[in-house]
C-alpha cells in the first residue's frame, strides 16, 4: 500500500480541526483528529492505485479527478513553498484512488454500490471503494474535508471514514415543463446534487403547460406543444449531455412521461389522443386525459415509450399516473360505451385497463417502472417490482399509513409527500423535512426494507430559471442528508452548524444557495 | 388553465389563487401591446400603429427643454432606456430595412421647470408627466428630471417587439402623475451584508417599477456594516467581516446611482434597542444589563443616561447628515426591550432623580427627544417606527411615523394622522414573510386609506414601503424574492385608487416580470408560463 502522502504539520490548532468535521451529509462512520497534514495545491494529484481497476482512461474517475482539484484549489496557480528539503515529499502530495470494480463507461442504477472508504493518516492517503461511484461519493467526502487556514494553507485532518448511503435512491425532482428551464440550469443542479451525494435525477419532463422534449419519432408533440418549439425545448442533444454530465457524477436519469392525466400539452402534437370532452350531447372542445379506449392510443404509446427507452438509459422510467380527472371521461358517449362493452362500471376500471396495457408495453421493452401511489390507491394490477411513490400527504390516508399499506402489499416505496420543496413559508423549514424519518411506519423490517429511499421534488408553477438555485439550497441537503446518513444522526444543532457550513461552500463553489439564518460567508454570492 | 399539479391538500391559498386564474378572461393581445406597470393615472391609445426602426430612432432633448446635453442624468437615462428598448434584442434582428407606413422617429424629452438636474430628489418633488405618442415624434413633457425619469419609463414599456424582431408602438397620449410621495423598498444590511452591486441591482429594479425611496436599514444587531468617518471602529469590531462593509465610496456609489434613477435613500440608524452590533467598536454606548445584582458580560439598548451617549451621537448624526444628503432620517426606535434597563442599578437611580419612578416609557422619551434635538438641531427630519408614537413619547410636528404591525394597522394610521403626523404604511407589506403562491394578490388589494378619517387625515399618508427583513435573505435570494412581488406594492402606491383589477393586473404583471428578466433582473415567475427570454445565470 501507498505510503504517507502528506506532509505532517507540527501546529495542532483545535479549534480549527472542527472545520474538517463539517461534512454534509454525515458520514456512517468517522472518526477525526487533531493532527494535520499540508496540502501543496501547486501539484496535488489524484492518482489511481497500481492495484485499482479503474486506471488512467477511466473518464468517470479522470473527470472527477479535475473537477475536484478545481473545487478544492481552484484553477489559478498558487505561491510555491519554499522547497529545499520538501521537495521530494511534495511528490507524495496525493489522494490514492483505488476502486475494486471499473464500470467506467457504464451507467450507475439502483443497484449500485456506494460504498468507500477513506484513510488520512501518517501512512496513508487513500480512498478505497468497491465501484466508481462509492469513489465519486468518497471524492465528494475528501473535498470537504480539506479547510484552509486564515494564512491560506490548505489542510486536512487525521481522518477515517467508512462511508455507505442508507437508501439506494435519492433523488431530486424538476418540472420542466410549468417552466422551462435552460439546460444551464439543469446541469447546475447536477454538479450540487453531486455535492450532497444525491443519485436520482427525477425530469419531470413534460405536463400539461408544455411538451419540451423533442422527440424524433413524433416532432410535433414539441412543434404543438412547447412554449416556444426554437428556445424552449430540449433537443435529443441536450437530452444526451444531460444524462452523460448526469453519469459523470455519479447520477441516473429518471425520466417521467405522466399519462393519462397532466398531458394536455400532449394533445396539439397529437390529433386524437386526448379524450374529448363533452357539453351535453356535442363536443366541447375542451380536452381530458389520454383516450384510453382508442386502439390508436396504444399504437402512439408504444412508438413513443420505444423511443423513451431507448433514449434514456436508465432501467427505470416513470409512468407519472397521478391525479386523473374523471369528469371529461365521464361525458364521453364513446368512452362511456367502450366501458359498458368491457364491462367497466367505475372509472377507476377504466383507469386500470389503460395503465397495465401501458405497463405492458412498456415492460415489453425491458423496462422497469415508478409511478405515483394513486396507481396504487385505485387498485390498478402491476408488476410486482413496480415503485410506488408517495406524495400524497393526508389524503387518501397519511403518508406513513401510506407507506405501510404499499410495503405490505409487497411493493417498493419512495418518499416524497413531506419534501416538495417548492411550497415555501418564513424561516428555517429545511429542520421540518430534516427531521422526517421515512421509516416510522407500523411494519416489519422486510416491510422497511422495501423503502428505496425518496426525493424531494420541485415543483415548477413558481419556479424558474430566476429562483430555482436559491429556493432548492440548502433546503434539498436536509433530506440529502435524511437519505444518506443513519437514522441516529438526527441532532439538529449539530445539524445547523454543519448545514450553515456547507452552504458557505455552495457558496464558496458558486451557487447561489440562499442563507439558513442571520450571519455571513467569507465568500457571499456576487451579483452578475 | 386548469388546477393541476402535485400539491398538497389543504393549500386553500394557492388553490383560490388557482381558481381565479380558472375564471380569468384571456386578456392576451391587448395587455401584449400594453403591459404598462405601474398604470398610470390617464392613458388613451389610438390603433394607429407606428414602427420604429431602431437605427433611424433617437430619444433627445426638446428645443424648449430647460435641461439639455449637459444634464448627465438625463443624459445616462437617454442611453440607458435606448438600451432596454432595443439593446437586448440586437442579436435578433437583421439589417434595418423600413417597410414603409407610419414611423415614429424620436422622443423629445422637456423640461419645462427647474431641471433640478444637478439635484437630490426630495419628498416633494414632482414627479408628474405628460407622454404623448404620435408620428413622427413622441413628446415627454415633466416639470423636472424626476417626472421625465418616470416618463421614459412609461416610454419603453409602451414599445412593443413583434416574434419577427420589429419595434412598433401605438399613437397615444398620457398623463401621469403618482398617488402617493413616498414609494419605499426596504433592504436590511445588517442580518446580512449585500453586495453593493446587489443593492445596485435593486435600486434598477426599482425604477422599473417607479419606486423612489431606498430605506436602507443599514445597522442592526448583528452586524454595523457602514464606515462611519468619525467612528471607524464601529464598523471595525461591529461588522462581520472587514469585507463586509460599506466604505465611503460604496455609499457614495449608491446615492448617485439611486439619484440618477429619481430615487431617495434615506438611511436608518435605528436605536436604541436593536443596537447590539454598535456596542463592540464604541465602548459604553451600550447599557451594561445586572443579573441580579452583579454586572455580567451582556448588554442591552444604548445607555440613555450618560452625556457620553449624546456627545456620541451628536458627532455621529453630523456625520450622517451630511453623507446622506436626503431632508430625512430614520431613527428606528422599535421593539425596545425593558428588562436590560430595569436591571441596572444606575439607570434605576437615574430614573429616580429625573422623577420616572419604574416609567421605562419616560426614559425611552428622554432619550429619543434628545436625539430629536440632535437631528433638529442638523436641520433633518425624523422617521420613526410607530412604537415610538404608540408609547406616547413627544414628537417633533414634522416627524413621520411608520406603521409596520400587522394586527390593526388601520387604526394605527388613524391614530398617528388624527394626532396631526404624517404616516408610512409598511405593516401589510412585509415581504420577507413569505407563502406558497401568488401572495403579491394579498399586497396588491391593500388600500392604504382605507380607513375611517378626513381628508385630511388622509392626506397625511404620504405613502408606503414593502420591507423586505434580511434574516433569511442575501444576495442569493433578494431579487427573487422581492421582483415582481414588491411590484403589487409599487403599482398601490403609484396608480390612481380605482386600479383594482386583479385580472387585469394579472396579465400586465406577467409581461412586465418578462420585461424585467430581460433586462437582467432574475424576477421571479408570477405563476406558471414562459417569459421569450429565459433567465439565465452569467458565470
Amino acid at each position: 500500500m501507498a505510503g504517507c502522502r502528506l506532509w505532517v504539520s507540527l501546529l495542532l490548532a483545535a479549534a480549527l480541526a472542527c472545520l474538517a468535521t463539517a461534512v454534509w451529509p454525515w458520514p456512517q462512520y468517522i472518526q477525526t483528529y487533531h493532527r494535520r497534514y499540508t496540502l501543496y495545491p501547486n501539484n496535488f494529484q489524484f492518482r489511481y492505485h497500481a492495484g485499482s481497476a479503474a486506471q488512467a482512461g477511466c473518464v468517470v474517475l479522470d473527470e472527477a479527478f479535475r473537477r475536484y482539484r478545481n473545487l478544492l484549489f481552484g484553477s489559478g496557480s498558487w505561491p510555491r513553498p519554499n522547497f529545499s528539503r520538501k521537495q521530494q515529499m511534495l511528490g507524495k502530495n496525493v489522494l490514492v484512488v483505488s476502486v475494486i470494480t471499473a464500470e467506467c463507461n457504464e451507467f450507475p442504477n439502483l443497484e449500485s454500490v456506494e460504498n468507500y472508504t477513506l484513510t488520512i493518516n501518517d501512512d496513508q492517503c487513500l480512498l478505497v471503494s468497491e465501484t466508481v461511484w462509492g469513489a465519486l461519493r468518497g471524492l465528494e467526502t475528501f473535498s470537504q474535508l480539506v479547510w484552509k487556514s486564515a494564512e491560506g494553507t490548505f489542510f486536512i485532518n487525521k481522518t477515517k471514514i467508512k462511508d455507505f448511503p442508507r437508501f439506494p435512491h435519492r433523488g431530486l425532482l424538476l418540472d420542466t415543463s410549468r417552466h422551462y428551464l435552460p439546460l444551464s440550469s439543469i446541469l447546475d443542479t447536477l454538479d450540487v446534487m453531486a455535492y450532497n451525494k444525491f443519485n436520482v435525477f427525477h425530469w419531470h419532463l413534460v405536463d400539461d403547460s408544455s411538451f419540451p422534449y423533442e422527440s424524433f419519432t413524433f416532432p410535433e408533440l414539441t412543434r404543438k406543444g412547447s412554449y416556444n418549439p426554437v428556445t424552449h425545448i430540449y433537443t435529443a442533444q441536450d437530452v444526451k449531455e444531460v444524462i452523460e454530465y448526469a453519469r459523470l457524477r455519479g447520477i441516473r436519469v429518471l425520466a417521467e412521461f405522466d399519462t393519462p392525466g397532466h398531458t394536455l400539452s400532449w394533445g396539439p402534437g397529437v390529433p386524437g389522443l386526448l379524450t374529448p370532452c363533452y357539453s351535453g350531447t356535442h363536443p366541447s372542445g375542451t380536452f381530458g386525459p389520454v383516450n384510453p379506449s382508442l386502439n390508436s392510443t396504444y399504437d402512439f404509446m408504444s412508438t413513443f415509450f420505444l423511443e423513451i427507452s431507448s433514449v434514456f438509459p436508465d432501467f427505470y422510467l416513470h409512468l407519472g399516473g397521478d391525479e386523473v380527472d374523471f369528469t371529461c371521461w365521464r361525458s364521453n358517449p364513446n368512452i362511456q360505451a367502450f366501458m359498458k362493452k368491457k364491462g367497466f362500471n367505475d372509472f377507476k376500471q377504466l383507469e386500470s385497463f389503460y395503465i397495465q396495457t401501458l405497463l405492458d408495453i412498456v415492460s415489453d421493452y425491458d423496462k422497469g417502472y415508478v409511478v405515483w401511489q394513486e396507481v396504487f390507491d385505485n387498485k390498478v394490477k402491476v408488476r410486482p417490482d413496480t415503485i410506488i411513490q408517495v406524495w400524497r400527504e393526508e389524503i387518501p390516508v397519511d403518508y406513513m399509513k401510506e407507506m405501510e399499506q404499499i410495503t405490505k402489499a409487497g411493493f417498493r416505496a419512495l418518499l416524497s409527500a413531506p419534501w416538495y420543496l417548492n411550497r415555501v413559508t418564513y424561516g428555517p423549514d429545511w429542520k421540518d423535512m430534516y427531521k422526517v424519518e421515512p421509516l416510522a411506519f407500523h411494519g416489519t423490517s422486510e416491510q422497511k426494507d422495501l423503502v428505496i429511499g425518496g426525493e424531494a421534488c420541485m415543483w415548477g408553477e413558481y419556479v424558474d430559471s430566476t429562483n430555482l438555485v436559491p429556493r432548492l439550497w440548502p433546503r434539498a441537503g436536509a433530506i440529502a442528508e435524511r437519505l444518506w446518513s443513519s437514522n441516529l444522526t438526527n441532532n439538529m444543532d449539530f445539524a445547523f452548524k454543519r448545514l450553515s457550513h456547507f452552504r458557505c461552500e455552495l457558496l464558496r463553489r458558486g451557487v447561489q444557495a440562499q442563507p439558513i439564518s442571520v450571519g455571513y460567508c467569507e465568500q457571499e454570492f456576487e451579483q452578475t | 388553465m386548469r388546477p393541476s399539479p402535485h400539491r398538497a391538500p389543504g393549500l386553500l391559498l394557492a388553490l383560490l389563487a388557482l381558481l381565479a386564474l380558472a375564471t380569468q378572461a384571456p386578456a392576451k393581445a391587448p395587455a401584449k401591446s400594453l403591459a404598462l406597470w405601474p398604470w398610470p393615472s390617464s392613458v388613451k391609445v389610438s390603433p394607429k400603429l407606428l414602427n420604429i426602426v431602431v437605427e433611424n430612432f433617437l430619444i433627445d432633448h426638446g428645443p424648449n427643454s430647460t435641461a439639455g446635453p449637459s444634464c448627465s442624468l438625463l443624459q445616462e437615462a437617454f442611453r440607458r432606456y435606448y438600451n432596454y428598448i432595443f439593446g437586448f434584442h440586437k442579436r435578433y434582428h437583421g439589417p434595418a430595412e423600413f417597410q414603409g407606413g407610419a414611423q415614429l422617429q424620436q422622443l423629445q424629452v422637456s423640461i419645462t421647470l427647474k431641471s433640478e438636474c444637478d439635484s437630490f430628489p426630495n419628498v416633494s418633488s414632482d414627479e408628474s408627466y405628460s407622454l404623448l405618442v404620435k408620428e413622427p415624434v413622441a413628446f415627454l413633457k415633466a416639470n423636472s428630471v424626476w417626472g421625465a425619469l418616470r416618463g421614459l419609463e412609461t416610454f419603453s414599456q409602451l414599445v412593443y417587439q413583434d416574434s419577427y424582431g420589429a419595434f412598433t408602438i401605438k399613437e397615444s397620449s398620457i398623463t401621469d402623475s403618482p398617488r402617493f410621495a413616498h414609494r419605499g423598498i426596504l433592504i436590511d444590511t445588517s442580518r446580512h451584508y449585500l453586495p453593493v452591486k446587489t443593492i445596485l441591482k435593486t435600486l434598477d429594479a426599482m425604477a422599473f417599477n417607479k419606486f423612489n425611496v431606498l430605506h436602507w436599514h443599514i445597522v442592526d444587531d448583528q452586524s454595523f456594516p457602514y464606515q462611519s468617518t468619525a467612528f471607524p471602529e464601529l464598523s471595525n469590531k461591529g461588522s462581520y467581516s472587514l469585507s463586509h462593509i460599506y466604505t465611503p465610496r460604496d455609499v457614495h456609489t449608491v446615492l448617485e446611482y439611486a439619484r440618477f434613477r429619481g430615487i431617495r435613500v434615506i438611511p436608518e440608524f435605528d436605536t436604541p434597542g436593536h443596537a447590539a452590533s454598535w456596542g463592540k467598536g464604541q465602548k459604553g454606548l451600550l447599557t451594561p444589563c445586572y443579573n441580579p445584582s452583579q454586572q455580567i458580560e451582556k448588554f442591552g439598548p444604548i445607555n440613555p443616561i450618560l452625556n457620553t451617549t449624546y456627545t456620541f451621537f451628536n458627532t455621529f448624526f453630523k456625520e450622517i447628515s451630511s453623507v446622506f444628503p436626503d431632508q430625512f432620517i430614520h431613527l428606528g426606535g422599535d421593539e425596545v426591550d425593558f428588562e436590560c434597563w430595569s436591571s441596572n442599578p444606575n439607570i434605576l437611580n437615574f430614573m429616580k432623580k429625573k422623577g420616572f419612578g419604574r416609567n421605562f416609557i419616560r426614559l425611552e422619551s428622554f432619550y429619543i427627544k434628545n436625539i430629536f434635538n440632535i437631528i433638529t438641531s442638523l436641520k433633518k427630519h425624523s422617521i420613526v417606527w410607530q412604537e415610538v408614537f404608540d408609547d406616547g413619547i413627544e414628537l417633533q410636528p414634522d416627524t413621520v411615523v411608520e406603521v409596520w404591525k400587522g394586527e390593526n394597522y388601520f387604526e394605527d394610521l388613524k391614530q398617528v394622522t388624527s394626532s396631526g403626523f404624517a404616516a408610512i404604511l409598511a405593516a401589510p407589506w412585509y415581504l420577507d414573510a413569505i407563502s406558497y403562491g401568488q401572495d403579491w394578490r394579498r399586497y396588491y388589494m391593500v388600500e392604504p386609506l382605507n380607513f375611517v378619517g378626513s381628508k385630511k387625515e388622509k392626506q397625511l399618508v404620504i405613502g408606503g414601503e414593502a420591507c423586505l427583513w434580511g434574516e433569511y435573505v442575501d444576495a442569493t435570494n433578494l431579487i427573487p424574492r422581492l421582483w415582481p412581488r414588491a411590484s403589487a406594492v409599487g403599482e398601490r402606491l403609484w396608480s390612481p385608487a380605482t386600479v383594482t383589477n386583479l385580472d387585469d393586473a394579472y396579465s400586465r404583471l406577467v409581461i412586465h416580470r418578462c420585461r424585467m428578466v430581460s433586462r437582467g433582473i432574475a424576477a421571479q415567475p408570477v405563476f406558471t408560463g414562459h417569459c421569450s427570454h429565459e433567465y439565465e445565470m452569467k458565470k
